[in-house]
């Protein structure tokens, strides 16, 4: 492992605001084809933390490689185009138009680019629909969508910018039992195309999907392994897992 | 495609309109000809508000700059160093585009009401300059481009601005070139990215867009229409003076778009029309007319708060644009 480039890596990342250090000098390397899980309570930063990453926050110090660039002087959308995609934590569809019009928004901005103009709109769109299930209420106002589909039409408009890492934030929140067991085997499928990093806090899920899980508190990474290692480490049950 | 306005029900509206307003140069008498000229010309300074307000969301209280630039860019040279109409014109529009990207790079820093307060600055700044200039403009007396420079000389060909059948007629172009352009830029991806970030600026960065240079491209095309109204005004009435560039003018359009309904094309058209002919009516009842026009304004913000077309669009046909 240690000889490949990993997709992802930042060093010495750090955001302050005001006097709290809410991500402290992480280090932390992301290979290509995984699915990491970040857990920790809440307030230990795994938000702010992926927000450094995808550009939605500036870092205070330290440094974001994706792809063994430096990209921590890009703007937010410009990290989008290198192919990092993030579905937000509340879901953020646009409720007036329709789901089809929702994930066109994400295929218009991928043609505009040029760098794939195989596929025309309406066969992206319909793509990643089909993907999360939502083929048929591709003419449904978002707005007007059960939540769960919501989330899933969230996750089809991260999906349909075909990103090279998918940052998941959150993404069970408030779904039913079913929903997540058809949401498992979602991201599993996705997990073959792209690399995705997720917060979760349903044990379940990450015990489920994750290869490896990054476990925050306070801001620091406190501990890394597999589902296996987390479970058995002190330090997390203290911390999060056995409270 | 799904999800979309059915496109020929739209084209087919649009053109109906073009045609009924070609019509109705040779069926109006004289007095409502001339305030219909007024109406095409300043229906498009409308148009280009509410590219900006209504399709992008940002409320502006500065657009009497953009105006004032085409009506000073095309005036001036007309007045003082005898430029013919048409390259008059271009540098009327061409004031205002450039105009637009400066003011537009300085005032997207910021959002809301900062951005309501910083072009409304920028437009009094504007104002005041053309009251300091008054060597050139006169000012608040304005000037008064003279009959015989106001001809598009072609070739042999020789019209008369001030010929009140041609002069409608180039309003008329004028409104629909702008109206086309307009319905164009609605319906393509560049239009409905517009109206998401609009909707959700954040998710649009997040699906990869540059929200700062759309929107910049959004004031720019909005402070190009409005001063290609300004430009074509000083033209085609031959006056060119302060007042134009005053709040007054700012708050206007923003007005007639709100009537008419914002965000919809053919919304501009008759919440200005509406404007003029209540304004007209009732000034010729009593002196205080504007309470009239106050009430009736009030009402119609009460009960249809989406403005004319938009209240028809949202009761009875989802698919205008």
């Amino acid at each position: 492992m240690a000889a490949v480039t990993p997709l992802l890596s930042t060093r010495g990342l750090s955001r302050s605001f005001g006097g709290l250090k809410a991500v402290d000098h992480v280090d932390f390397d992301l290979p290509a084809g995984e699915i990491r899980a970040i857990i920790g309570p809440n307030g230990a930063g795994k938000t702010t933390f992926v927000s450094l990453i995808c550009g939605r926050v500036l870092p205070s110090s330290g440094t974001v490689t994706f792809d063994g660039k430096d990209i921590s002087g890009l703007q937010a959308h410009q990290r989008v185009r290198a192919g990092i995609a993030y579905t937000f934590q509340i879901t953020s569809v646009f409720a007036n138009l329709t789901a089809f019009d929702n994930v066109a928004l994400s295929v218009q901005r991928r043609l505009l680019d040029g760098k794939d103009k195989s596929g025309a709109l309406h066969d992206g769109v319909m793509d990643a629909l089909q993907k999360v299930g939502l083929t048929g209420h591709a003419n449904a106002v978002a707005g007007k969508l059960a939540y769960g589909h919501q989330r899933l039409l969230e996750v089809a408009m991260g999906l349909a910018l075909k990103p090279r890492l998918l940052i998941l934030d959150e993404p069970t929140q408030g779904l039913s039992d079913g929903e997540i067991a058809n949401f498992i085997a979602l991201v599993r499928d996705l997990s073959k195309e792209t690399t995705i990093l997720l917060i979760e806090h349903n044990m379940h899920v990450v015990m489920e999907l994750a290869g490896r899980i990054t476990v925050m508190e306070q801001g620091r990474i406190l501990a890394e392994g597999t589902p296996e290692a987390i479970r058995a480490d002190a330090d997390v049950q203290r911390a999060y897992l056995g409270a | 495609m799904t999800g979309r306005a059915p496109s020929g029900r739209v084209f087919a509206l649009h053109a109906a309109v073009i045609l009924g307003l070609l019509i109705l140069n040779f069926v109006l008498p004289e007095y409502h000809r001339g305030v219909f000229s007024r109406v095409l010309v300043l229906a498009a300074f409308a148009m280009g508000y509410n590219i900006l307000f209504g399709y992008t969301g940002l409320l502006s209280l500065g657009h009497a700059m953009f105006f004032a630039a085409g009506l000073y860019g095309a005036g001036l040279p007309v007045y003082h160093l005898d430029w013919s109409v048409a390259p008059a014109f271009i540098a009327g529009i061409a004031s205002g585009a450039v105009l637009a990207l400066a003011i537009g790079f300085l005032a997207l820093r910021t959002t809301g009401v900062a951005f309501m307060i910083v072009t409304l600055m920028f437009a009094q700044v504007f104002y005041l300059i053309t009251l300091y200039f008054t060597t050139y403009t006169r000012g608040e007396e304005g000037l008064v481009i003279r009959q015989d420079l106001r001809h598009l000389r072609m070739g042999d060909l020789d019209l008369a601005l001030t010929d009140p059948s041609l002069r409608y007629l180039i309003a008329l172009v004028l409104f629909s070139a702008v109206l086309i352009v307009t319905l164009f830029i609605v319906r393509s991806p560049f239009g409905r990215s517009l109206v998401a970030i609009r909707e959700n600026e954040e998710r649009m960065r997040m699906l990869g867009y540059n929200v700062f240079a759309n929107k910049l491209a959004a004031v720019v095309l909005s402070g190009a229409f409005c001063a290609a109204s300004g430009a074509a005004y000083a033209l085609l009435f031959g006056y060119v003076g302060s007042g134009f560039a005053s709040i007054q003018y700012s708050i206007l359009p923003l007005l007639w778009v709100l009537l008419g309904g914002a965000a919809t094309t053919l919304g501009p058209l008759i919440g200005t029309l509406f404007m003029f002919y209540i304004v007209d009516f009732t000034s010729g009842f009593m002196p205080a007319y504007l309470l009239v026009v106050g009430a009736a304004l009030i009402l119609l913000i009460l009960f249809f708060p989406k403005g004319i077309l938009g209240s028809i669009r949202e009761r009875w046909a989802p698919w205008l644009p």
